[in-house]
């Protein structure tokens, strides 16, 4: 009897030992860089965790801070972003744009190779910037990227080869625009339009962003690894045409989703620098000069439902933005992670002739958030000239949002400081798969919003208020707003465009077409044995120039 | 026995394609869709991204055409993890959740049913309310508590295991104990009450009467019977052991299937959804057969029809 018994245990034991046997690629040792050739002893591996699984790291579908960061290892686009945010050359050794601004003109490296080991030349760059544009590609970034250039609609139609993009030779690259864009050095720096291998595309389709051995890229380092959901891991490019001012030899990113898992890793040492950290941890971290808070590109807001009759009038909307203590939504509910916001387009954001925030409303804050109290005064007065004396007549609204971040604090806060106005608001949490396509939708009342800078110019945070747009989740509409941003799309000198740009913001931020609360920081620990890495205001961390103190 | 396997062999097809046919359009009718961001997708965009994926078709079309592939073994690409089929998840995923959830499962049966068992003898006695009280605890502490306490005690604080991926032997410890704990409890307290049932039967009154040791009456006789309710709980316990769990492989950081379950989920990854949901229905009803026979086997008064 006790054989059947045991005869039991061992089918367990035999599924289970059967199941262990099956070895996943998730096994392979992975620190296994080899010392690299100038003779150090020790290879330098630089391991840290900027974010959860990629969902793709193919350049054209990746909408994604993390996915875009890790593509920056693997890929070098035409230009490149420095450290102080200025455009300095990448593929590309130089780039001239004609007079009349629509003709970019770029001059490739002499002898550029992928990471096979194959020549690179312009062709390349034509190949995959129409990759971008052709509708199969199903790009997301597609029109934000290239919407300016001539032949985009008939490409995104159907026809990529109407994309006026051509390589003359194999050194030069010409892209021909519909209308001057004085930022496409900004985009000729993006991500998106990083050039990609034809024959791996041709030959494994989608999936080529998704094994190692076929993801053939042209930049700092190319990836070895990627064990989903577990590291990917980069080693360095010896093809790449800088690679001598490449410092490490291989770089292990962590794919950590749980905040207090990679700060665990953080506190064992196992990961040298973490991107989530647990909002709970931040009192106790604050002094440590390991923890870093660094400014974004971008604005914390809130949406209110223009196409709803109570939020026609703007002195009502003018009222909302005023009753919300910015400081303290920022500073105690944010726990700092966030600035008080004054503008809609925050600090940092370039202007023609320094920062676009400094030059706004004649270099004075919008909103004055050191004075709440005066705030709050004028805000009851305006919402009684509309017709709502202390909030009277006016009918219960809904604060929509998805249940991350800090959405919830700042929901119920905002709570209670409409019910200040006499204004009784309701808080619906909606599912994430839902929020967006519902706010798009204008199927709300009141909605709490976002947005990170795609590339740094104040267009790119204006346009979301363009009647058409399709982040204008709060349909405003005003004629006098769109013709000046069209003004400003047209325009190639940029002081008169900046003006445009500044009076559109002028009229924004009076009619209150959305209220801003707060720009976004990044908070982060980093070892102070990572050296010459930067963490860019596009929410990039730059360690592809890391080196790593002994 | 052969009649019997036949027949549930055929009545699993059933079923698999009941759970099939239901999980499709229960997760069409959840609103919200695969292809949505903070920043939105220029219209031109999601359409060809829907017609890239057969999404812009009729429902029923899309039924059709998926139950067509999905009996050629063909499960489709992930709608969210571009380029991967999700048949490579699953087969990439689904052995390291199965070598965590195995291991776990093993130690639930060789730490719980001896647990049990004991407790039940020494029914009454400060070892009986010891075990209980350990037992009660598996059962009310929910794996996330489990799994943070551990992480920092063993992890941080005494820095005796690493907390991070599956890469050495220690690494399995946190996770398996996370994973084992609910189910060694539960198996204890099954072995527990079935044992106390057993040993108040007649023929262990006998086998105790003709002289049989305490050790002897147990194991020959006592066990055999016992253990029947707790058969009946590995069936579903490997089923859903072996595909991983959502909260452990989050914390520790291991790539295995049970994340996919809920984050397709939350992602609308309806392929991912299908494969999953039909991967783990396919598993639980092969465990449920598995269990029907080594019941037989540890029973012969059971007749398998």
């Amino acid at each position: 009897m006790k054989k059947k018994i045991a005869l039991v245990l061992a089918i367990t034991l035999l599924l289970s030992m059967g199941l262990m046997a099956c070895k996943p690629a998730a096994e392979t040792p992975s620190d296994t860089a080899a010392p690299s050739g100038d003779g150090a002893p020790v290879a330098k591996q630089l391991v840290a965790q900027i974010g959860p699984n990629p969902e793709t790291l193919d350049p054209a579908l990746n909408s994604a801070v993390d996915g875009a960061n890790y593509i920056l290892f693997a890929f070098d686009c035409l230009l490149n972003v420095d450290k102080d945010n200025k455009i300095i050359p990448g593929s590309a050794e130089s780039w001239d744009v004609s007079e009349d601004g629509l003709v970019w003109t770029f001059k490739l490296r002499e002898g550029l190779k992928w990471s096979d080991g194959s020549p690179l030349t312009a062709q390349d760059f034509v190949y995959s910037w129409k990759r971008v544009a052709a509708p199969e590609t199903a790009a997301p970034y597609g029109e934000t990227v290239l919407g300016m250039v001539k032949g985009f609609a008939e490409a995104a139609a159907g026809n990529p080869d109407a994309l006026a993009v051509s390589a003359p030779d194999d050194t030069t690259f010409v892209v021909e625009l519909d209308h001057p864009c004085p930022y496409f050095d900004k985009l000729a720096a993006f991500q998106v339009l990083s050039p990609v291998n034809k024959a791996t595309i041709e030959a494994n389709g989608d999936a080529w962003a998704t094994k190692p051995e076929t993801y053939i890229c042209n930049g700092a380092f190319y990836i070895a690894e990627w064990v989903p959901s577990s590291y990917i891991l980069f080693k360095k490019n010896p093809y790449y045409w800088n690679a001598d001012a490449i410092k490490l030899d291989s770089m292990k990113m962590l794919l950590i989703e749980d905040p207090n898992a990679s700060y665990a890793a953080w506190q064992t040492g196992e990961a040298m620098m973490i991107k989530d950290v647990p909002t709970a941890e931040i009192p106790s971290l604050r002094g440590n000069p390991e923890f870093y808070i660094e400014p974004l590109l971008g604005t914390y807001y809130i949406s209110l439902n223009d196409s709803l009759p109570i939020f026609s009038d703007a002195r009502v909307r003018q009222a909302l933005s005023l009753a919300i203590d910015r400081e303290y939504v920022a500073n105690t509910l944010m726990q700092g992670t966030y600035t008080p916001a004054t503008n809609f387009v925050g600090p940092g954001v370039a202007d023609w002739n320094g920062d676009f925030y400094d030059n706004a409303n004649g270099g004075k804050p919008y909103i004055d958030v050191t004075n709440h109290a005066a705030n709050l005064e004028k805000a009851k007065q305006l919402l009684a000239e509309a017709g709502y004396p202390n909030g009277e007549g006016f009918p219960t609204v809904t604060y929509s949002i998805n249940d991350a971040g800090y959405h919830k604090v700042v929901a119920e806060y905002v709570q209670q400081a409409w019910k200040e106005l006499g204004i009784n608001v309701k808080v619906d949490v909606v599912e994430w798969a839902t929020f967006t396509p519902m706010r798009r939708a204008g199927d709300y009342e009141i909605s709490r919003n976002g947005w990170l800078c795609d590339y740094n110019d104040p267009s790119n945070l204006l346009e979301l208020l363009y009647s058409t747009n399709g982040n204008n989740d709060g349909k405003y509409k005003n004629p006098e707003y769109d013709a000046l941003l069209d003004k400003a799309a047209a325009e190639t000198d940029p002081e008169t465009r900046s003006g445009y740009l500044h009076a559109a913001e002028d009229i924004l931020m009076a009619d209150a077409a959305c209220i801003p609360v707060a720009y976004y920081n990044e908070f982060y620990l980093q070892s102070s044995k990572i050296t010459g890495a930067w963490h860019s205001p596009y929410g990039y961390w730059y360690f592809q120039y890391a080196d790593i103190a002994e | 026995m052969a009649v019997y396997i036949v027949k549930r062999i055929l009545l699993a097809a059933l079923t698999i394609f009941l759970v099939a046919t239901i999980t499709f359009f229960l997760m069409n009718l959840v609103p919200g869709g695969p292809f949505v961001a903070e920043k939105s997708i220029s219209e031109q965009a999601q359409a060809a991204l829907k017609e890239k994926f057969g999404l812009d078709k009729p429902l029923i079309v899309q039924y059709k055409n998926y139950m067509l592939s999905a009996l050629q073994g063909d499960f489709g690409l992930s709608l969210k993890q571009r380029g991967r089929t999700v048949t490579d998840i699953i087969l990439s995923k689904f052995p390291v959740s199965a070598r965590v959830g195995g291991i776990a499962v093993l130690t639930a049966l060789v730490v719980g049913i001896p647990l049990g068992s004991v407790a039940a003898l020494k029914r009454g006695t400060w070892i009986d309310n010891l075990i209980i009280v350990i037992a009660t605890c598996g059962i009310a502490f929910p794996s996330f508590v489990i799994c943070t306490v551990g992480m920092y005690v063993f992890g941080v604080y005494l820095g005796w295991l690493p907390t991070l991926g599956l890469t050495t032997p220690t690494h399995y410890i946190l996770p398996v104990f996370a994973l084992a704990f609910y189910p060694t409890a539960y198996i204890t307290r099954l072995m527990r009450s079935s044992m106390l049932d057993v040993i108040g039967q007649d023929y262990m009154r006998t086998a105790r009467a003709k002289g049989l040791s305490q050790f002897v009456s147990l194991f020959k006789h006592a066990l055999r019977n016992a253990i029947l309710p707790v058969v009946t709980y590995i069936g579903p316990l490997l089923a859903y052991a072996l595909t991983g769990s959502f909260i452990v492989e989050k914390i520790f950081v291991i790539p295995g299937l049970g994340k996919e379950f809920v984050s397709s989920i939350a992602n609308r990854d309806y392929t991912v959804i299908m494969g999953t949901t039909i991967f783990l229905a396919t598993l639980v009803i092969l465990m449920n057969v598995l269990v029907d026979i080594v019941y037989k086997i540890i029973d012969p008064r059971i007749q398998l029809k």
